[in-house]
């Protein structure tokens, strides 16, 4: 307890850092992914290969990801920020694509035979019925990054990565401990409060069965 | 009015539309139907332009569709599918308004044509404005699909199938509840199926296509009458086997089963068994069951005693004809005759039925339409 008190600003801190980093890499990430999402639903045939492509991405381990960032951006928040916002691509990216690929063909060749030009049709009809699965991508995505993001002390971003490396080095298990148990808490927490959105931007009509 | 002038449509090598010509005249309800494949699917979407023909040209009401925008002509034509694709993020009430809503009626307008359009299809309002798709039957879906084609009351309506996933007694419902709008509303419908029942149910004029051609534009009875090729036939089926109206005899259109009585019965008797099998006509035969004439309630009562044999009053007057006989003279024979009806005789002079205007009627609708029940 005592440990908590003496640190008590240095692990608010820390947490705080954390989570702007993973808020503004998710956001980031969504930023790309939707978008690209909506094109690859046009392009179904490119889909395939972007959609590898970006899965490649994902399988390079977060530290040589991260250490070719720091080489690029240097030490500080850019590098942790690229390197989370890659991670936060595929899961979004892969569930607006499916979310919209998998809406009922009926439901568009109706929108567009009577008389919904392109944009209303994503609008009114795609979109809608593909955010449940989209904000399912967000939600994986997010749970990622919050334990990819405890890599980010390493380049000098801070966060909760801070305490876990500053208690490796000291062997001081209770930084290692508060920070890997903080990073558990927020990403059970948020994937809580996600799934709770998820759950209130389902049409009505969706959720209706008999 | 759609007009197709030498329509093609090719997908590589395949030519799916070949030299396509068709006239749909205003408030007609045109069915197009044939074999799958045969493209009649590929003609619907060439009109509302969710497929673009390779060669020739559509008009509709005289002007080319190309030279319109292809969203804001979408908007005049209704569109029905047999997939239904009713918005299962809106209400029945957001799905009816969907087009009104695109061309910006107002929220009181729209809700006006919602109660409207709900009233023609017997929906209360108040009960299914705010259901979602998921919570209606099948037949009550593809009716709120009928009815968001109809919203911006367009003048055309297109339908590819609509009633095909359903089952037999909700088709009926829906084919009768559609024809109904069509009178009301006075709308053009073209309408495809490939069912020869709903064809003739539903149709002013059927088109028949096969291999992307149009083999026979025809009314329902003339297709009936005069099927151009076999394929058509076949489609026909059972209810153009016994079509061959010249063929048809005197006896094919009678009803066997008459009521004869002895000419030595009595006349009481006979009131009494005219009163229990509810007829006012009987037929008087002698021993040997040989037809010898009719007597009818009113000379009973003109001339019957009581204890009087029946055979003292009948009645030589009546329209005889042989069972072997034409159908066609035995309908002359049942127009000129007073009494509405005439007798079918075996050649041996025996009684072999009746033909009344009841039996001529049905004998006529099952050779137009097969076997009723
Ligand atoms: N996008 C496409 N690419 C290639 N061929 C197509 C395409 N769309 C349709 N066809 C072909 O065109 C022909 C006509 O298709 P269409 O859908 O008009 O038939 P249909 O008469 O509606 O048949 P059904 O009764 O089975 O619905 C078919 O042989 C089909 O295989
Ligand atoms: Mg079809």
């Amino acid at each position: 307890m005592t440990f908590m008190a003496k640190n008590s600003g240095l692990i608010i801190n820390e947490t705080l850092n954390h989570m702007r980093l993973v808020g503004i890499s998710t956001l980031f990430g969504l930023m790309i992914s939707v978008p690209l999402g909506i094109l690859l639903s046009r392009r179904r045939r490119a889909a395939k290969y972007v959609l590898a492509l970006v899965g490649t991405v994902q399988t390079i381990p977060g530290l040589v990801l991260l250490g070719f960032a720091m080489i690029v951006f240097g030490i500080g928040s850019k590098p942790a920020i690229v390197v989370l916002t890659l991670y936060a691509i595929l899961p979004a990216l892969r569930n607006t694509y499916t979310g919209i690929t998998e809406v009922d063909p009926g439901c568009i060749e109706s929108a567009k035979g009577i008389g919904m030009s392109n944009i209303q049709t994503l609008l009114k009809v795609e979109l809608p019925l593909a955010l449940p699965s989209i904000v399912g991508g967000l939600r994986m995505s997010v749970i990622y990054i919050i334990s990819w993001a405890t890599l980010a002390g390493l380049v000098g971003a801070g966060g909760l990565g801070d305490l876990i490396w500053t208690g490796l080095a000291t062997y001081e298990n209770n930084f290692i401990l508060t920070g890997a148990i903080l990073a558990a808490v927020m990403a059970l927490a948020s994937g809580a409060l996600i799934g709770l959105l998820q759950n209130i931007m389902t049409p009505r009509g969706l959720k209706v069965r008999r | 009015m759609i007009q197709f002038e030498n329509v093609c449509k090719r997908y590589g090598k395949a030519t799916v539309i070949d030299d396509l010509s068709l006239t749909v005249e205003e408030g007609q309800f045109v069915v197009l139907i044939g074999p799958s494949g045969c493209g009649k699917t590929t003609t619907l979407k060439m009109i509302n332009r969710l497929i673009e023909p390779d060669k020739g040209r559509i008009f509709v009401n005289g002007s080319d569709i190309t030279r319109v925008n292809a969203v804001a002509l979408r908007r005049t034509i209704g569109y029905v599918i047999q997939q239904i694709g009713l918005f299962p993020n809106m209400t029945v009430g957001q799905n009816i308004s969907v087009v009104p809503k695109l061309l910006r009626y107002t929220n009181a307008q729209c809700d006006e044509i919602t109660r409207s359009l709900l009233q023609l299809v017997d929906m209360d309002y108040d009960v299914y404005a705010h259901k979602y798709p998921s919570e209606l039957s099948g037949g009550q879906q593809q009716r709120i699909g009928v009815l968001r084609a109809l919203a911006a009351s367009p003048p055309i309506v297109l339908m590819d199938e609509p009633f095909g996933a359903l089952d037999p007694i909700t088709r009926e419902a829906l084919q009768e509840e559609i024809k109904k709008i069509q009178r009301k509303l006075k709308k053009t419908i073209i309408f495809v199926t490939h069912d020869m029942d709903e064809a003739l149910r539903l149709a002013d004029t059927i088109v028949f296509m096969n291999g992307g051609r149009v083999v026979q534009i025809a009314s329902p009875e003339e297709m009936l009458r005069n099927p151009k090729e076999d394929i058509i036939k076949n489609f026909m089926g059972k209810r153009i086997s016994k079509v061959d109206y010249n063929s048809l005899l005197a006896a094919d259109i009678m009803r066997a089963s008459v009521l004869k009585v002895h000419k030595t019965k009595l006349t009481l008797e006979c009131v009494d068994l005219m009163n229990r099998r509810q007829v006012n006509t009987l037929l008087v035969v002698d021993d040997d069951e040989r037809f010898l004439g009719i007597v009818t309630i009113d000379d009973i009562k003109k001339h019957g005693r009581a204890g009087k044999e029946i055979g003292d009053l009948v009645s030589t007057e009546t329209s005889v004809i042989g069972a072997g006989d034409s159908a066609k003279e035995a309908f002359e024979r049942l127009v000129d005759s007073r009494s509405g009806y005439v007798v079918v005789k075996h050649p041996n002079d025996t009684v072999a039925g009746l033909i009344t205007k009841t039996s001529m009627v049905k004998a006529m609708a099952e050779a137009m339409w097969g076997e009723q029940e």
